[in-house]
């Protein structure tokens, strides 16, 4: 029989029963589907903390408390509880050290005249933030070292606060309120667009000192000292890096009268955050090929145990085309051909489900997804290779049934 | 051996289960055939002649002895080279029609010639032929039903459509007018007597005499074995029944 005939049949007895073969298909369907969202869901996480590694800048290394060492000891002074604001100023006397930056967050109300925006992002960095995280400026300046120092009421705007807030008249030298703290704007950044999550251009940059003085509500930062979360180092030399790395942690140790075996600090470099990220990605991706692997299993299963339902209600049919001439290999084929287009059809409604579920995913929550076609290809080549592993079986009791009995069955 | 032999069975036996269940359903039987002739092969439920049937059209195999049909030794082939077997050479006419279902009467004459190896058909050359051979049974106008959609001696005239597209050297035919009233029942017959005249082999299994009375010869089967053979020979003068009798 020519092949493009028991496709024709193959296809036919998959239309004859609709609800059941799409009923069939559905593990198929959820499994390509859900290998071609996962997929794209752990591209797009790939895709976003690369793109924060690379605009982080090089060169960089973080350092942040270790919690698990030094907890929350207690007590006044700077030697203890984790990283301090003053922790920086000694990083950056070190040599080899080209900037330091610290970073604390905020929220506040801006005011601007009679332009009000809620809940503004607020960045309290050093005056090596530019530098340090390769960020250009507009107009006007960043605010330097001293300014930090004296904790002078200076901002810098983001590109897009400033076209809220001032829309088209010149904004350097104009005032702004911040919560209840009157700041004079200086500089506005260049256009940066979207990092990951956060959007650059709609934050206000202001001395990290003045953020601990009015905007962070801790009671005990006057007296334990300025708490911060991460210090950012730029590097002169990378390949003096490990050196660096030495002397800044022998100086923290001494800071902080903590043993280098038990520091109550970490220091990453970009090198070890890329490792986590593949060690994760790597991870993601086992469990991910194991969940795919399950599904398209139980979508074979489906398959083999509707095939031996479809054989059985076909007996007689097998039957009277072994009477007319139908050979073992004639009926296994056209059976192996049902089985394959039950999955095929399957893995294609799967794919557009996969394509559009990624898509809609992407638009619809905050997580963001890059469809990736190897997975496209490879979740419906695995869906045709089930289609016929699994048709299989099936297709063998067709094609060893003896022709009296089938001609016989009812 | 005589050329006019279509059918030959030497010591044809078949056993059906093992040990003391063992039934014995065809024992040592020697049977000739000519070319054109029209034998009914007859007997009670019991006899065997379902299992002669089954052998001579070679859908089973016999458990000992041999069947040369055509000048070829059955006995030897597998379960692909029997398929081939029946495609080229034998028309299968059931009592119970045996159309495939959803499937119009083109369609269903159409089938024995997909599975033709020899020749490769397109899909004009195969609706022609069909459409000539269900003129021939007298259904040109209904090659577009379905098998629902026909009576059942209509059903029975597709069926012999299908068994005649691949010009067999035999047709064999089950009970061919044991689901049908009395009229579709003549009528059929008289189809299959014409097939006969026109020099068509013809086996039937029945067990109506009236039927079988029609016939050139009937072999009657009794648990087994030939019991007793009819020669009815009034039948086409040209090719004269020759007894094939131990």
């Amino acid at each position: 029989m020519k092949p493009i005939e028991v496709l024709r049949i193959a296809w036919e007895a998959v239309g004859k029963n609709k609800v059941r073969s799409l009923l069939t298909m559905l593990g198929i369907i959820i499994g390509v589907s859900a290998v071609i969202i996962m997929v794209s869901i752990s591209a797009g996480t790939e895709k976003t903390i690369e793109e924060q590694i690379t605009n982080l800048g090089s060169d960089l290394i973080f350092i942040s408390p270790n919690f698990s060492q030094g907890g929350f000891r207690g007590g006044p002074g700077a030697a203890e509880g984790g990283l301090v604001f003053d922790d920086a100023f000694a990083i950056a006397e070190l040599n080899g050290v080209k900037g330091v930056v610290v970073e604390q967050n905020a929220s506040q109300d801006v005011r601007a005249g009679n332009v009000a925006l809620q809940g503004v992002s607020i960045l309290g960095t050093t005056a090596d933030f530019p530098s340090v995280r390769d960020y250009q400026i507009d107009q006007g300046r960043y605010f330097n070292e001293l300014e930090v120092d004296r904790t002078q009421n200076v901002a810098v705007l983001g590109a897009s606060l400033a076209q809220e807030l001032f829309a088209d008249s010149d904004p350097i030298g104009q005032d702004i309120v911040v919560g209840s703290t009157r700041l004079t704007v200086i500089g506005i950044m260049a256009e940066r667009g979207l990092v990951g999550d956060v959007d650059y251009d709609a934050r206000l940059y202001i001395p990290v000192s003045v953020v601990f003085k009015r905007f962070t509500d801790n009671q005990f930062s006057r007296i334990i000292g300025d708490r911060v979360r991460m210090i950012y180092v730029e590097l002169e030399n990378p390949e003096t890096m490990d050196d660096t790395i030495l002397q800044i942690e022998l100086m923290l140790a001494k800071r902080h009268d903590v043993s280098l075996e038990e520091p109550d600090f970490t220091v990453t470099t970009q090198q070890d955050i890329i490792g986590t990220q593949e060690a994760t990605t790597a991870a993601f991706r086992s469990l991910l090929s194991w969940v795919a692997g399950v599904s398209l299993l139980v979508g074979g299963i489906g398959i083999m145990n509707i095939m031996l339902v479809s054989v059985t209600e076909r007996t007689r049919e097998i039957g009277i085309r072994q009477s007319v001439g139908a050979t073992p290999n004639d009926i296994r084929a056209q059976f192996l051909a049902e089985a394959l287009m039950l999955s095929l059809v399957g893995g294609l409604i799967g794919v557009l489900v996969g394509g559009g579920g990624a898509s809609l995913f992407g638009s619809l929550s905050d997580m963001r997804t890059v469809i990736v076609p190897i997975s496209i290809f490879l979740s419906f080549s695995s869906a045709a290779l089930v289609g016929i592993f699994f048709g299989f079986y099936p297709a063998n009791q067709a094609a060893n049934l003896d022709p009296i009995e089938a001609l016989r069955y009812e | 051996m005589d050329p006019r032999i279509i059918i030959e069975t030497q010591a044809l036996t078949q056993v059906y289960g093992m040990g003391d269940a063992s039934v014995v359903a065809l024992d040592a039987v020697d049977l000739q055939i000519e070319t054109g002739e029209f034998v009914a092969i007859m007997g009670p439920s019991g006899s065997g002649k379902s299992t002669l049937m089954h052998i001579l059209g070679c859908l089973a195999k016999p458990t000992r002895g041999r069947y040369i049909l055509g000048g070829e030794n059955t006995s030897d082939l597998n379960k692909t080279a029997l398929a081939h077997f029946r495609n080229q050479k034998i028309g299968f006419v059931f009592q119970a029609y045996n159309l495939l279902p959803r499937t119009n009467a083109l369609r269903n004459v159409i089938l024995p010639l997909q599975y033709d190896r020899l020749f490769d058909w397109s899909l004009e050359a195969m609706e022609a032929k069909a459409f000539e051979v269900l003129k021939l049974v007298g259904l040109e106008d209904r090659i577009y039903h379905q098998p629902q959609e026909l009576s059942g001696g209509q059903q029975q005239r597709v069926a012999i459509a299908r068994a005649l597209v691949k010009d067999p050297l035999l047709i064999i035919a089950d009970e061919p007018t044991g689901n049908l009233d009395s009229k579709s029942g003549q009528e059929i017959m008289s189809v299959l007597h014409q097939l006969h005249d026109a020099g068509t082999t013809i086996v039937m299994v029945t067990h109506d005499p009236e039927t079988a009375s029609h016939t050139e010869r009937e072999i009657h089967l009794f648990d087994g074995r030939i019991d007793n053979v009819v020669t009815n020979g009034k039948k086409n003068s040209k090719r004269r029944p020759k007894e094939g009798v131990k």
